[in-house]
């Protein structure tokens, strides 16, 4: 990047500078180190967290609210359905995204048939659930089904099925949300790193008689890596934090718990166990952080 | 070209233009059953399904009518002048089906009246029958308005938030004050804290300066960071790379008890600076991208005409950077107007609007009809500046597309 060409006092870059990184420090960098303090004291923040041990059962001392965020049994369903999510949702997104800017490509009518995939993003998460919790709706009374999937099943002549309170499918119902939301924001960007493949490239491959399959597979995929690989990390935090679809539509019952919601219920009953979620939260996102700074240097090195 | 050669493409074709077409069913069809489902009577929603809207619709008593009376009477009720079934004056000599029924089994011209098909001689059965027939009667003849098939009553209802067992706009014409002790029957209403226009107030004063805010404090930090010399410019920013991803989940206790202290709880002001922190790192992000890319030449030529770094941030990049800051005001906008979490926690006393839809939610789905239009009325500023601003919208996901 350019350096400087004007002349200027050593503490002018600090004026436009300063704003911005005190309000970041005192409300990213100073919460962050406060919520790892506040994760070893109990849920009044008034004595070290190892008051919570119970006598004859295993105890981390200090570390006793990291004990209850890694065992507790609704914690570990907590952290299975947040894996579950990761292993399902995300694949799910980026394939639906990624199909669907292929296809969408190749038609006049692309840029109405993206609105429409992308429209969920501009709703939020909130109205999401309300949307999905009304398609997914079971009458148990005697009335009729007014739930578009329960009326579909009577139809044909099936039993209605409770989709948000049956454990053994609620979380994929919950998921399908997920994919219905974000698959739009995959697509969009991988829409983008498509369109930007140089066009001579393609030609020569069709007019040396590649079909469109090895096109795809050969040329394209290897072509966009890069870019899917920035949209599955900005997935995989998407799907970490996932909160407000949980919230709203089951409220982490029936099995459906997720890390967020866990941590969000208990954040003003037992902030230290809040606070030590929060940070089992953010060592998930750790990974993700270093790779996105090691891509900007790269990326930094070569411009 | 041969001239098929369009339609040729378009059938070998088919298989893409159906699959895009599905998906693109598919995706509209929740959010398009939910607004149908907003505009329909409170009944209707109850008892029937959305999709039944495309059915034609039947009026309540019209079959047993065509059965029994059509034949001699017409299909409007008006064939035979002397006893005219679409004359107010005519009907209301029948309000209820036993009074009917009195009239009906008296001979008409010394024969029976109805006698293809006759009534069923058992009484109750009779009555049965009868009681649609007075219903579609008062129907024809305009004593009994018909039944809407569309209504924005559910949005009166979601914007004052009320929750009495009839709608409140009848409520009001009726006068029905023991479920209206809270409420004026004016404008007044609009503003009641449980109601969506009162969160909808709130939304605006919240989302705007969370909006502004980051990208004035952004623009200038870009600015040092593309275009001076300092200690530690990689390192911080390599920083601001990192801090994008942090969850906000990791601040909320801290800054909550922050704000009690200094007694910003509760307040525009808190949740304003809340999303200011966090809109930051991304903000700065993209706009020093934006802002480095500008060629170096109008800096240096600016700076042989005695210009300043001030006056050159506010004459030259600020113009220069305006689809940046498009982009960014959209995305921010979207962002903080969809936001529940923070809201929930720094607001919960001028409850936003994505609280203030849960708070309408019936664990047993007995208020579908409020629920559905509440959470319309959510969507419509973020719907019309999605489509309105669409490109710049994709352009600001495609610069950064990280966000915390």
């Amino acid at each position: 990047m350019a350096s400087s060409i004007m002349k200027q006092g050593r503490l002018t870059p600090w004026l436009y500078l300063l704003p911005a990184l005190v309000i970041m420090f005192i409300f990213i960098v100073y919460p962050t180190f406060n919520t790892i303090y506040l994760s070893f004291l109990d849920k009044t923040s008034t004595q070290p967290a190892s008051v919570n041990c119970v006598e004859g059962q295993p105890c981390w001392g200090i570390f006793e609210n990291y004990h209850y965020a890694l065992t507790n049994p609704e914690m570990v369903t907590a952290l299975r359905n947040n894996a579950r999510w990761l292993l399902l949702m995300v694949p799910g997104t980026v394939l639906c995204g990624l199909f669907f800017a292929v296809l969408a490509d190749r038609v006049r009518y692309e840029s109405l048939a993206k609105s429409i995939i992308f429209m969920p993003m501009a709703i939020s998460f909130i109205g999401a659930g309300i949307i999905w919790r009304f398609v997914y709706y079971i009458e148990t009374g005697s009335g009729e089904q007014i739930g578009l999937l329960n009326a579909i099943l009577v139809a044909l002549g099936r039993q209605p099925v409770a989709f948000l309170s049956n454990p053994a499918i609620n979380n994929y119902a919950l998921m399908l949300v997920g994919v219905w939301l974000w698959a739009g924001f995959c697509m969009t960007i991988l829409s983008a790193a498509i369109k930007g493949l140089p066009s001579e490239v393609l030609e020569a491959a069709r007019v040396d008689g590649a079909s469109e399959w090895q096109l795809f597979f050969q040329i394209m995929l290897p072509m966009i890596m890069p870019t899917i690989a920035v949209v599955t990390t900005t997935m995989v935090i998407n799907v970490l934090k996932i909160f407000d679809i949980v919230f709203v539509m089951t409220g982490g019952n029936f099995g459906t718990e997720v890390i967020a919601n866990r941590m969000f219920t208990l954040i003003v009953t037992d902030t230290g166990r809040s606070m030590a979620i929060a940070v089992v939260l953010i060592l998930l996102t750790v990974p993700i952080m270093i790779f996105n700074v090691y891509r900007f240097r790269k990326q930094e090195e070569m411009a | 070209m041969k001239p098929l050669t369009g339609l040729n493409r378009f059938f070998r074709n088919l298989p893409t233009h159906l699959a895009i077409v599905t998906m693109c069913v598919l995706w509209i069809i929740p959010t398009l059953g939910l607004f149908i489902t907003s505009l329909r009577p409170r009944e209707a929603v109850r008892t029937s399904g959305w999709w039944t809207v495309f059915r034609p619709q039947v009026q309540v008593g019209e079959t047993e009518y065509r059965t029994y009376c059509a034949s001699c009477h017409g299909v409007d009720g008006d064939a035979i002048a002397a006893a005219d079934l679409s004359d107010p004056a005519v009907v209301s000599a029948y309000p209820r089906s036993n009074r009917l029924l009195t009239m009906l089994r008296r001979d008409l011209e010394s024969g029976p009246h109805l006698v293809d098909p006759p009534l069923p001689a058992e009484p109750n059965a009779a009555l049965e029958v009868l009681s649609p027939i007075v219903t579609y009667l008062q129907t024809l003849s305009g004593i009994n308005p018909e039944a809407e098939r569309f209504t924005l009553r559910n949005y009166a209802d979601a914007l004052v938030g009320y929750k009495g067992s009839q709608d409140y706009l009848t409520d009001c014409e009726q006068g029905v004050v023991s479920t209206l002790a809270k409420f004026d029957c004016d404008a007044s209403d609009l503003l009641k804290p449980e109601g969506m226009g009162r969160a909808f107030v709130n939304t605006l004063i919240m989302a705007i300066p969370s909006t502004i805010l980051p990208i004035v404090f952004a623009a200038l930090a870009a600015y040092a960071f593309a275009w001076m010399d300092f200690k530690g410019r990689q390192w911080i920013f390599a920083l601001l790379v990192g801090l994008q991803i942090v969850p906000l989940q990791m601040t909320l206790v801290p800054i909550a008890r922050l704000y009690v202290q200094i007694g910003l709880a509760g307040t525009f002001l808190g949740i304003w600076l809340f999303h200011t922190g966090f809109g930051l790192p991304y903000a700065i992000y993209l706009m020093r991208n934006f802002i480095g890319g500008l060629p170096r030449e109008i800096f240096e030529s600016a700076y042989l005409d005695g210009a300043n770094h001030w006056t050159a941030f506010c004459k030259l990049v600020l113009p220069l950077t305006l689809p940046a800051i498009a982009s960014l005001g959209i995305f921010q906008f979207l962002w903080v107007w969809n936001d529940f979490l923070v809201a929930k926690v720094f607001l919960s006393t001028h409850p936003v609007l994505t609280v203030q839809v849960t708070n309408l939610i019936d664990p047993r789905g007995a208020n579908w009809h409020i629920l559905t239009g509440a959470a319309f009325l959510s969507f419509i500023i973020p719907m019309i500046v999605f489509f309105a601003f669409q490109r710049y919208f994709v352009r600001g996901l495609l610069a950064g597309s990280v966000k915390g």
